[in-house]
């Protein structure tokens, strides 16, 4: 996260725990989950280069939160290998999470504290430095300075998603994991998010998004996948794909009209 | 270690400001812990054996059963919008998360019964003036948040939380509750003095073993 002035808000670590992304900022083999005998995921594979961002489409129940929840250890998969950044998921989940930002359904704020002291908590919980700044500048990213002071159980839904996605950004993750970032932002937040996701001045930063917005997958993704009862039927470089395609492989591969 | 000890202070303050803001838990667990001892209070014949003979037994239920008041709304807060994934989500090891709230617990308790003993006192009778007190009351109170702490994040996600935490919990803090009404006894003279000496060191035993096993098993208990 650049400042003015070429400042840095990289979260601050130890040498030792330099992150190495590898080949592949998210590497996933053969992973599986079932919810008692419900399975969720069934033999997923798929790559994302650092720095690139892949959106991910499927109707309800295609598994696509759960990938989510995985991705963001939130969630312990049955089978398969995950590995963020060249780590393995199951081994090192603290580190993995000093790398991510996670922005999911809820919005992970406490509706009796305000937004500042929501994002003042966050930093402490990842051992920020200049908490502030951090809070100050994320902020303005999502376009809710003024808010700052507002406590989160005033706000509406919309007005939380956009603080949720500033609380994903204060650590300045090189993972950005959204699962419908989309869902109930006005137009201008929307405008915001875009801008976000698609600001290649941070080169290393690689977003994973799921939306059920066939043309903001298109505009804001490298590639697109689509997911389907637990699988990936699906996956394109978003060069490769415009709207009518995508419609017609979104219908075939999920038999339902979009 | 300023590194480990930041994520646990910091949801220490949290939860001392969202109580100061909502005061759901301490006023819950302090009417409560009132209640038991007025109603005792006029249930019982407050004659002098009578009082020192059952006064330790009343207390100890007006701190515990009003524990597990606050202790239900310990994840309670932290599940109604999905928090617990928010804490779940900072690069900290879950027993952080475990120790945080543990402190928050033994703060929250700690706080009613410097309200509670001095009451209790005043209606049955007895004085507060006793140094041994406060050792007891220390030991048997972090085995009870420490305990606590780990089934109720494991009630939590049940159905009938307020039900089901009572049920799982009780049962494991029984002999510390036992021990800490046998030394209260002791030291306002209804029991043995010999229990101070038998309950004290098994009720610093038992922190001391919970102490390092709940936050392993909070661990598995808030992962999937």
């Amino acid at each position: 996260m650049c400042l003015a002035g070429g400042l840095t808000l990289r979260a601050r670590y130890t040498s030792d725990d330099t992150f190495d992304h590898g080949d592949y900022a998210v590497s996933i083999r053969g992973l599986a989950k079932s919810f008692g005998r419900t399975p969720a995921l069934r033999g997923i594979d798929l790559d994302v280069p650092a720095g690139r961002a892949l959106s991910l489409l499927g109707p309800n129940g295609s598994g696509k939160t759960t990938l989510i929840n995985i991705l963001a250890t939130l969630t312990k998969p049955d089978a398969g290998q995950v590995r963020v950044g060249g780590i393995a998921l199951d081994k090192e989940g603290s580190r993995i999470r000093r790398e991510i930002g996670v922005v999911t359904h809820d919005p992970l704020l406490y509706d009796d504290l305000t937004a500042r002291e929501n994002l003042r908590f966050t930093c402490r919980m990842f051992n920020l430095d200049r908490i502030d700044e951090r809070v100050e500048h994320v902020t303005d990213l999502v376009g809710m300075s003024n808010r700052l002071d507002q406590r989160c159980g005033a706000m509406s839904h919309g007005m939380k998603k956009r603080f949720s996605i500033a609380r994903s950004l204060l650590h300045d993750p090189s993972v950005l994991l959204m699962d419908e970032p989309d869902s109930g932002l006005d137009q201008e937040a929307l405008g915001l998010l875009d801008a976000l996701i698609s600001d290649r001045s941070n080169a290393r930063r690689t977003v994973i998004m799921t939306t059920h917005n066939l043309d903001r997958a298109i505009a804001l993704g490298d590639r697109v996948a689509i997911l389907s009862n637990g699988r990936v039927v699906y996956h394109e470089p978003a060069s490769d794909v415009d709207e009518k395609s995508a419609r017609e492989a979104y219908s075939r591969h999920t038999g339902g009209a979009r | 270690m300023k590194a480990y000890l930041t994520p646990i202070l910091a949801i220490l303050a949290k939860d001392l400001l969202l109580e100061r803001r909502t005061k759901d838990i301490l006023v819950s667990m302090l009417v409560f812990g009132l209640l038991v001892i007025v109603v005792f209070n006029f249930a019982i014949d407050p004659t002098p054996g009578m009082v020192a003979m059952v006064a330790p037994g009343i207390l100890w239920v007006a701190i515990t059963f009003g524990g597990v008041l606050g202790l239900n709304r310990s994840f309670g807060v932290e599940k109604e919008r999905g928090n617990l994934r928010g804490l779940m989500l900072a690069p900290v090891g879950r027993d952080a998360i475990y120790f945080g709230k543990f402190l928050a617990n033994f703060i929250f308790m700690l706080a009613v019964e410097a309200v509670i003993y001095p009451v209790f006192a005043v209606m049955f009778n007895f004085s507060l003036a006793i140094p041994g007190l406060i050792p007891v009351a220390l030991l048997a109170t972090a085995a009870i948040a420490a305990v606590g702490t780990v089934f109720s994040a494991m009630a939590v996600n049940t159905r009938s939380r307020e039900v089901m935490l009572p049920i799982l919990f009780l049962p494991v803090v029984v002999p510390v509750i036992i021990g800490a009404v046998s030394a209260t006894g002791a030291l306002i003279g209804s029991g043995d003095p010999e229990d101070l000496t038998r309950w004290i060191p098994f009720m610093a035993a038992f922190d001391a073993v919970f102490l390092v096993v709940c936050p392993v098993a909070f661990s598995f208990i808030i992962e999937e």
